[in-house]
């Protein structure tokens, strides 16, 4: 069966194509070239003047797993002004800051996304973020596995096992959890705080283990290349939120030696400690670093006025950070010798010097940055802001002046503070393209998606053209996932399933011996039932998982 | 534990146990002619559970043997007739609890869990306060001071063996070095007897003192010096040395269980825990932990969470989901006469009965259930982990298992039976 989209005006950075105006062909949920004219095309759609792109890619948005259902338990409030009835076609659920799964997918597709990659699975809580992503309905999935904390690491480390080694144990964690990639928050951090520890810079030692977070970063970026892992380590540095974590960063893009490295949510380890208020903007200096070195990409996590929650694995700084929880109410947790994490539900105010020079810092990284390849769009869900103000992000990226309207209603001392007010600069549709769709496609090695030619998977977003971005992208005319037509006009028509996404690198066997015995001494499941089957993603998740090639 | 028998037959290895909240997932098990025989790692539960024969059941409509299609077809009917249902016991795994939620989405059920007032006594801290937990394998390796309140563990049976006098732990937590402690009535205090006959430290108080004896604590902790001798018959002496206790703990753990704390307001007595353990973390490490899942209830609260947005307690009447953990409890629904039809889940245990209403009923239950009453429709169902696989959370509502299927059942599933009536609709 063949389909047609007419006449639309196409942008896929991919190849290099810039808003011209090309018919595509779908069959079978591929898209594929032009038939030869003999051949019947089943059902032709007229995209005259519209916007053609493929489906978006959230490389960074917490949907599924432990900390997102504490929020979800914890904050009955978040979901009472933005509760989803059901309808013929959809399911009940609730929106807003910690969403259920169901309308997460429905949201996520309504929007023309495709894929949603959760960021912080961790090992032993890998099954439930399976089990709550498989009712995620629409999008594909896929998830980072979180090592760096997990003492199995940190004794190998200790005792200076070797690379090889090391590199055996990530194989096998990615393998074991059903992962795409490999996370590290916090690296030490975490792990140091159940020891008492409040704090650690990138060169301070794990009293326990005599183990730096330079040590652990080095030897996960080394695992991740030599396992050929298309994602770079995916990286939440030390010291997030704190001033002057500017510097950390800078010393970790230089600890990457070279080697790819992905940093996220960088707004959030961007700060200085210039003026009265001993804090300010970074953004120029991590911009700079990030210019300077074609290995590093980032995530810009972006905060957005209003109130959210803030859930991450950092349970040190999480801790740490409580003291400004809204509501005061909020969680810590110590996790099965793997991690931790922490859930403190937040108010973004425009009117508090912090936060309106958070919301300048996070944009001036946009802009500040040369190349969009390496700059992705997020909001780092739901702890910048909910992954729903995707679209008011675009426009203040594509908007100069609307972007400056806003600059004049935030805290007066802040917008003086930044130099957001003198740049000029406006991202085009073809670099929307490429941070929401060709550069996280490339980043996480997904060859057949994020870009519009012959063999990609049919996940396609349709837009009417308009001047207020934020309308455009609040709601594309059509999304097709694998080809088929799932949302019209805004409002989801179809529900499917999307796929997981993994892979399978290759490892010597031989460490599950030491695993083994690891488990059996200091861990409360057997290594057996650790690991997540096939199965329960396919039978048990109504799921389908498709294995991306390592590189 | 010791080998009990010979090896003869299938022989499955690392099985997870459904049969109370922490999960045993060392079980080795023996099916002999679909006769099950726990051969390591047993407990009275887990033998009850795997190895009891149950006598052979059918579905019933009204009393009267049925066909299972026509079970099903009743279960249809009786909901499409209802207009507001409510869904109970809840003793399901994640697909069955998925069923559920869908199904109470379509028929706009409330929804709650036989276990639902100890579910409630900690969301309600959860959702007030917050605050900072544990699981297992941090207790097992790391705690040096661990204080029961209100509770002995002695339902879990294997949580001591397995957490508390393991023999191997990675860091300081030497046997002789871990202090025990006991606050509340009526508890196995011997089972706190360390391995080289090391007692535990004891302080007897009624039930709905205990928040009394640990909100002392915290105002000791906090430098406060109480003008009293005693605090609820302990003396304020004893009291100021657990305090100094706590606070130099490296790895302090306060474990409760919601279940143990049955009076009335017991979310206060919880929360002055969670309290004392925020305070206690700002000089060193604390942490709660809360023993409870049984029947699923982890598991349902969790995919009721990620499916609705909000934990148990939900009603979908209203075309979406209406969370209210006071209102719709089991109890208070059907004493204000809110729902017109009864469905019950049970697939873990016979002991805990559905309760009796005036009102149609559909229970879902063990093959050996006893009823005292004949409901509109009756159907025996599987158990998840013994008749088929699937997926159950533990207590601390981190670590999810697979379930193992370890012989054969003539008997459907929950999800199977509610989807089959999903799709007559």
């Amino acid at each position: 069966m063949y389909i047609k989209l007419k006449n639309g005006v196409v942008y896929d950075p991919v190849h290099g194509i810039n808003g011209e105006k090309r018919d595509i062909y779908i069959r079978d949920g591929l898209i594929t070239r032009k038939p030869s004219s003999t051949v019947r095309i089943n059902q032709t759609y007229d995209m005259k003047d519209k916007i053609i792109m493929s489906g978006a890619i959230d490389i960074h948005t917490h949907i599924g797993g432990g900390k997102v259902n504490i929020a979800r338990m914890m904050l009955p409030e978040d979901h009472e002004n933005d509760l989803v009835s059901k309808t013929p076609l959809t399911r009940s659920g609730c929106g807003n800051a910690a969403p259920s799964t169901l309308t997460t997918g429905y949201r996520y597709a309504e929007m023309g996304y495709t894929a949603c990659f959760e960021p912080a699975m961790l090992p032993t809580n890998a099954r439930q973020a399976h089990m709550e992503m498989a009712d995620i309905p629409i999008v594909d999935k896929g998830a980072y596995a979180v090592l760096g904390n997990d003492d199995f690491l940190l004794r190998m480390l200790a005792k200076k096992n070797d690379q090889a080694a090391i590199s055996d144990y990530v194989g096998w964690i990615i393998n074991a959890t059903q992962a795409l990639g490999i996370k590290v928050v916090n690296p030490g951090g975490i792990n140091a705080f159940k020891f008492n520890q409040r704090s650690l810079e990138l060169d301070e030692l794990n009293k326990h283990y005599g183990v730096s977070p330079r040590d652990i970063l080095k030897a996960l970026t080394r695992a991740v290349t030599e396992l050929g892992i298309p994602h770079p380590l995916h990286v939440h540095g030390c010291n997030l939120g704190v001033p002057g974590n500017l510097k950390t960063t800078i010393d970790t893009i230089n600890a990457a030696e070279g080697m790819r490295m992905h940093l996220t949510h960088i707004q959030f380890h961007s700060y200085g400690t210039e003026g009265d208020r001993k804090f300010s903007s970074g953004a120029g200096q991590i911009a700079e670093a990030v210019n300077k070195n074609p290995n590093i990409s980032i995530d810009v996590g972006q905060i957005l006025f209003g109130q959210t929650v803030t859930a991450s694995g950092d349970s040190m700084l999480q801790y740490a950070g409580h003291w400004h929880a809204h509501p005061k109410k909020w969680v810590v947790m110590d996790i099965e010798c793997d991690a931790g994490c922490g859930v403190v539900p937040f108010k973004y105010r425009d009117e508090s010097f912090v936060n309106a020079l958070q919301w300048c810092i996070g944009l001036e990284i946009f802009l500040l940055i040369d190349d969009p390849w390496r700059v992705f769009l997020t909001t780092d869900h739901p702890n910048g802001a909910p992954f729903t103000s995707y679209p008011h992000l675009i426009r203040l990226l594509m908007d100069r002046s609307f972007r400056n309207d806003i600059l004049s209603t935030i805290n007066k001392d802040a917008a003086a503070h930044s130099i957001l007010s003198t740049i000029d600069r406006e991202y085009s549709l073809y670099d929307i393209a490429t941070m929401t769709r060709a550069g996280p496609a490339k980043s996480l090695g997904l060859k057949n998606r994020g870009h519009l030619g012959s063999g990609a998977i049919a996940d396609i977003t349709v837009y009417s053209n308009n001047k207020n971005k934020e309308k455009m992208f609040s709601k594309p005319d059509y999304v097709f996932k694998d080809g088929e037509l799932v949302v019209r006009k805004g409002k989801v028509t179809k529900v499917k399933n999307g796929v997981t996404h993994t892979l399978r690198p290759e490892f010597d066997k031989s460490i599950e011996k030491t695993l083994h015995s690891y488990f059996e001494k200091y861990q409360t499941v057997s290594l057996e039932n650790f690991k997540i089957d096939d199965d329960e993603i396919v039978e048990h998740g109504n799921g389908k998982i498709v294995i991306q090639p390592c590189m | 534990m010791k080998k009990r028998t010979k090896i003869v037959g299938k022989i499955t290895n690392n099985v997870a146990c459904p049969f109370c909240g922490i999960l045993c997932d060392d079980l080795v098990i023996q099916n002999k002619k679909e006769t099950l025989k726990i051969l390591k790692n047993h407990c009275p539960k887990a033998i009850s559970g795997f190895e009891k024969q149950v006598p052979e059941s059918f579905p019933k409509i009204a009393g009267k043997k049925s066909t299972l299609e026509d079970a099903i077809d009743k279960v249809f009917l009786v909901l499409k007739k209802s207009n507001s249902p409510l869904i109970t016991g809840l003793g399901t795994d994640v697909n069955g609890m998925r069923a559920v939620m869908h199904l109470a989405d379509k028929t706009g059920a409330v929804l709650d869990h036989m276990h639902g007032n100890a579910l409630t006594r900690n969301t309600l801290v959860l959702q007030d306060l917050g605050w900072i937990m544990t699981t297992m394998s941090e207790i097992k390796n790391r705690a040096d001071l661990i204080i029961f309140a209100g509770t002995d563990a002695a339902k879990y049976q294997r949580f001591y063996e397995r957490v508390i006098w393991n023999k191997q732990s990675m860091f300081t937590r030497q046997k002789n070095k871990l202090k025990l402690v006991y606050i509340g009535e009526k508890l196995n205090t011997k089972l706190g007897i360390s391995p080289t006959g090391k007692k535990p430290n004891i302080l007897n108080c009624k039930t709905e003192e205990i928040g009394e004896i640990i909100s002392s604590l915290h105002a000791i902790i906090t430098g406060a010096k109480l003008d009293v001798a005693n605090v609820a018959g302990i003396k304020t002496k004893k009291l100021e040395v657990l305090a100094e206790q706590m606070k130099s703990a490296k790895y302090g753990v306060i474990i409760w269980s919601p279940a143990d704390l049955d009076t009335p307001h017991a979310e206060l007595t919880i929360q002055s825990f969670c309290e004392v353990v925020k305070y206690l973390t700002r000089i060193t490490r604390f942490a709660g932990f809360s023993l409870g899942g049984d029947d699923g209830s982890t598991t349902s609260s969790n995919v009721c969470a990620w499916q609705s947005g909000y934990p148990l307690r939900v009603n979908f009447n209203k075309g979406y989901p209406d969370y209210s953990p006071h209102h719709y409890s089991t109890y208070n629904v059907l004493k204000n006469k809110e729902v017109d039809a009864l469905m019950w889940i049970s697939s873990f245990s016979a002991a805990i009965k559905p309760p009796r209403a005036s009102i149609p009923s559909i229970i879902l239950a063990k093959p050996d259930i006893k009823l005292n009453f004949n409901p509109d429709v009756f159907i025996p169902i599987a158990t998840p982990g013994v008749d088929h696989s699937g997926q159950l959370f533990r207590t601390d509502s981190v670590v999810s298992l697979p379930l193992k299927k370890i012989r054969k059942s003539s008997y459907p599933n929950v999800d199977y039976v509610l989807n089959e009536v999903l799709k007559k609709y």
